[in-house]
């Protein structure tokens, strides 16, 4: 019965040296370079927003022109939305929702480390245009007919469109791996009441996700035919039509406001409830409200299109929906203050960044509120004031509350503790410095200040307030530093967390900081929703995983009768490899449509590798001749007896 | 207990099996297993929920694209014509038959019909793709004429795309079971495949409804 660790680690761990690393399919690993790629792209897109800020300071700033300016913006948003604040969620995903439900792995490691390659090859491929002068100048939601060929004569609305492809087919995969990890690998005894928190916002975000990306793709692949092969979809004189576009956009636009917001929302939970010291006030209520998010932010698209004169009954019908989705949020934040106020709230720094997430997202829920009606919305469209009520949201929604997920989580990952003392600097600038930065912005909207001018003249008197809001950002940026200079520190000097440095309710503080290999020496089960507070110190564990392969135990999906063993494939460059076939036909296609047929034979072939079995006893199971079936049907009873 | 007097004790628990612990091995589990047990099942569905989904938005799109034109197939445009799709609405329903032998084959490790099943199935595949050309050249419009024509064109293609990466899906799948090391995991291969083939055949009875029959009917 008992475990050699060891054994077990040596059969979990990566090869060592550069070939160990790039073939690596540990969850932890991958999700590290999520998150360290996400954090590098955040850098790239804030410089891209400073420089912006430096531009608008002052009334005809000479320092950059309208064509830049329009490239700047339009990575700038392009990159926040798509190579930032998406990825990073899922980036905390792919790392703690394993660990959050007792798995020693992710469901599908290699199509996951496959998923963060392509990510990489968009990112790659994003700035590398930019840096040759072709960043996609058309915004970050490229409507058409100013993307259409005969507008943007460039390979810039290209690029964009090619980018998207890349980055949702690797969250897509990522999608798919979370939801089935949260399904089918918990631990015995987490049922479905017990999931903590973060974990059903991560599957209620990949559930998004599955629904709403395959219409940005559909989206930026009917763009590029009509820019490469002359299809017609948006071509009013051949009987297209531009609103197409918008429509298959903002069906995705809207969700992903939510799917950038919801895994936010399980990081408050989430801390919220570890530094209150109980468990969370009202589960069912945020679980549900989740949920109802999902479903209400589908309903949502129109409302990012009054300004296109959609039917008034439409219209009407969307502004109920809008001010409807008011209702969950409520219900969550109520929650979340029954849950601090019955609680012994420890003010550390996580807690610290919620606090500023509460005000900043409440200012942007305010004026969301405010956005949502028809009248208003008509004339405050495409104004200053639109940026700022975004940045309010996103900003609060996801940046607060990712900041304070990394300090959370930051011993986890690293065995080490951030300083408290720099933490609070780095609050307090960042704090200042963005509202000093957009909260200005709603009124040079209400002043009629157009977004995406590189100038403006004297006479509009927008001077005064451009100035204090660039100089905002600097604060902003001097804080975002102080956060990296402490990472940096910590990683070497901090002092040495232990398992559990937050006396947290969850499982990944069941493990060592940052966690074995195998993520649990010995598999948890659990027997509430914070196993570590309230389950009794003889809980039982999980024996008989093989040691000599990867083998994980699956679970029942409702109530985690464990169901039946599988192992886990080991390290394979076939994911890589295959990312890079596919990006090398993604990126040829912009030039020739022909790159897709030449493209895909390579892509076959490193699929083909990726899938052939390596050794013949990989799976565990008997090899042939097999005298009869030994693997269970769906409808039959698990096998072997459980105690 | 107080919270955190029971996190101290988790937390010194100890990280090596010391024997007395309370556990419940799982050792005697089977080391797979069929359908929606396993994860690849639950993979497989993930998958149809996205194709299924660009689907059902270009099938919108088609629709919402209608709307805007008064003609439909707009002038001098002939609908595209019934012959091959039909036949290969036939061919794609009759090739359920073989897949679902394939099914069963697998569910009981039955390797000799596991192959032949597989086999069949790849002829049918090479069939309904020849037709799949055919169909293409009978549309009587090209994705450059019009929004008609490019959208008709999408709705076909990424119907092809399937069809197509379903069919060499199964003819490495049939290349495995004839000469790779196989095992009995391999069986619940074929069963995922077999999942995935139903659907790819399925979405195309709706695809058809709408490329070959809704500018006759609306
Ligand atoms: C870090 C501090 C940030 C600053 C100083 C900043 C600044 C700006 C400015 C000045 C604009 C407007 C440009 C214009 O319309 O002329 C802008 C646009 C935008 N920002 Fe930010 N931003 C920041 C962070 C973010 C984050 C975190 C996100 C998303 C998660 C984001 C998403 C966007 C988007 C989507 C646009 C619209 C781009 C377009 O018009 O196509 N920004 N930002």
């Amino acid at each position: 019965m008992l475990e050699d660790p060891t054994g077990l680690e040596r059969t979990w761990a990566d090869a060592p040296g550069a070939l160990g690393w790039l073939r690596s399919v540990d969850h932890k690993a991958i999700g590290r370079r999520y998150l360290a790629t996400a954090s590098v792209m955040f850098l790239f897109a804030g410089a891209l927003a400073a420089t912006m800020r430096l531009q608008l300071s002052r009334p005809e700033n000479p320092f950059i022109g309208p064509d830049l300016y329009d490239q700047i913006f339009a990575t700038h948003g392009t990159t926040m939305m798509f190579l930032f604040a998406v990825p990073v969620m899922q980036g905390f995903g792919i790392y703690f929702v394993p660990l959050m439900v007792g798995a020693r792995a992710i469901a599908f490691p290699r199509l996951v480390a496959f998923s963060y390659w392509m990510y990489l090859g968009g990112c790659i491929f994003l700035y590398l245009s930019l840096f040759l002068n072709t960043g996609p100048d058309v915004g970050w939601f490229s409507y058409p007919p100013l993307s259409e060929q005969l507008f943007s004569p460039t390979k810039r609305p290209d690029v964009w469109a090619q980018m998207i492809t890349w980055t949702e087919v690797a969250s897509l995969a990522v999608a798919v791996s979370i939801i089935t990890t949260a399904f089918k690998m918990r631990a015995p005894g987490m049922a479905l009441n017990r999931v903590p928190i973060f974990v059903w916002a991560q599957v209620v975000t990949s559930f998004m996700v599955i629904f709403a990306m395959p219409a940005v793709m559909m989206a930026s692949t009917a763009l590029i035919l009509d820019r490469l092969v002359s299809t017609h979809f948006f071509d009013v004189d051949r009987g297209g039509d531009a609103l197409l576009f918008q429509h298959l956009f903002w069906f995705f636009g809207h969700p992903e406001v939510y799917i950038i917001f919801i895994p936010g929302t399980g990081i408050v939970s989430t801390i919220v409830s570890t530094f209150s010291r109980r468990a969370m006030v009202g589960y069912l209520p945020v679980v549900l409200s989740l949920v109802s998010t999902a479903f209400i932010g589908f309903g949502l698209w129109v409302h990012h299109m009054f300004a296109t004169g959609v039917p008034q009954l439409g219209a009407s019908f969307f502004t109920a929906a809008s001010i409807m989705i008011a209702i969950p949020t409520g219900a969550q934040f109520f929650c979340w203050i029954a849950t601090m106020w019955s609680g012994r709230v420890e003010l550390k720094s996580p807690m610290l960044w919620l606090l500023g997430f509460f005000w900043v997202f409440l200012i942007g829920g305010l004026t969301g509120v405010m956005l949502a009606s028809v009248p208003l919305n008509v004339q405050l469209h495409d104004t200053f004031f639109v940026v700022a009520h975004f940045h309010y949201v996103l900003i609060g929604g996801a940046v607060f509350p990712l900041v304070a997920a990394i300090y959370y989580w930051y011993p986890k990952l690293v065995g080490r503790m951030m300083s408290e003392r720099l933490a609070a600097w780095a609050f307090g600038l960042f704090f200042v410095g963005f509202n000093v930065t957009f909260f200005p912005m709603h009124l040079l909207g209400l002043h009629g200040m157009p977004r995406r001018v590189y100038t403006y003249l004297p006479q509009t008197g927008w001077g005064p307030l451009n100035l204090l809001a660039s100089s905002g950002a600097l604060l902003m940026a001097a804080g975002v530093l102080t956060l990296m200079a402490d990472a940096v520190r910590a990683r070497r000097v901090g002092a040495l967390a232990g398992d559990d440095p937050w006396n947290a309710g969850t499982l990944e503080w069941a493990t060592a900081s940052p966690p074995p290999n195998s993520n649990f020496i010995e598999p948890p089960t659990v027997g509430s929703l914070d196993p570590l507070w309230e389950d009794p110190p003889d809980q039982p564990v999980v024996v008989g995983l093989r040691s000599d392969a990867r083998d994980v135990l699956v679970t029942h999906v409702l109530d985690t009768e464990p169901d039946h063993r599988t192992v886990f494939p080991d390290p394979s460059i076939w994911p890589l490899a295959t990312a890079i076939a596919t990006s090398a036909m993604f990126a040829g296609s912009i030039f020739t449509s022909w790159a897709v047929v030449y493209g895909s034979i390579p892509m076959f072939i490193a699929m083909v590798g990726w899938f052939w079995p390596k050794s013949p006893d990989e799976g565990g199971t008997q090899p042939w001749p097999i005298e009869h079936r030994t693997l269970p049907l769906p409808n039959e009873a698990p096998q072997g007896a459980m105690p | 207990m107080t919270a955190p007097a029971a996190a101290a004790a988790m937390v010194g628990r100890p990280t090596r099996g010391d024997g007395g612990r309370a556990a419940i091995d799982v050792s005697g589990l089977a080391p797979g297993g069929f359908g929606h047990r396993g994860l690849m099942w639950w993979g497989t569905l993930g998958i149809v929920f996205i194709e299924g989904t660009a689907f059902a938005l270009t099938i919108a799109a088609y629709f919402y694209l209608r709307t805007r034109n008064a003609q439909w197939p707009p002038d001098a445009v002939a609908p595209p014509a019934l012959f091959w799709g039909t036949l290969n609405v036939a061919i794609q329903l009759a090739s359920g038959i073989p897949n679902h032998l394939a099914k069963k084959a697998a569910e009981h490790v039955d390797l000799r019909r596991v192959r032949l099943w597989l086999v069949v199935q790849l002829v049918f595949g090479v069939a309904f793709n020849a037709v799949r050309a055919v169909e293409f050249l009978n549309l009587n419009v090209l994705w450059n004429t019009d929004a008609y024509g490019s959208v008709v064109w999408l709705l076909l293609s990424l119907h092809t795309t399937h069809i197509l990466t379903d069919f060499l899906d199964t003819a490495v799948l049939a290349a495995l079971m004839f000469f790779g090391p196989i095992e009995e995991k391999r069986f619940v291969d074929v069963e995922e495949n077999a999942v995935y083939w139903y659907f790819v055949v399925a979405a195309w009875v709706p695809i058809y409804g709408v490329i070959y029959w809704a500018p006759r009917l609306i």
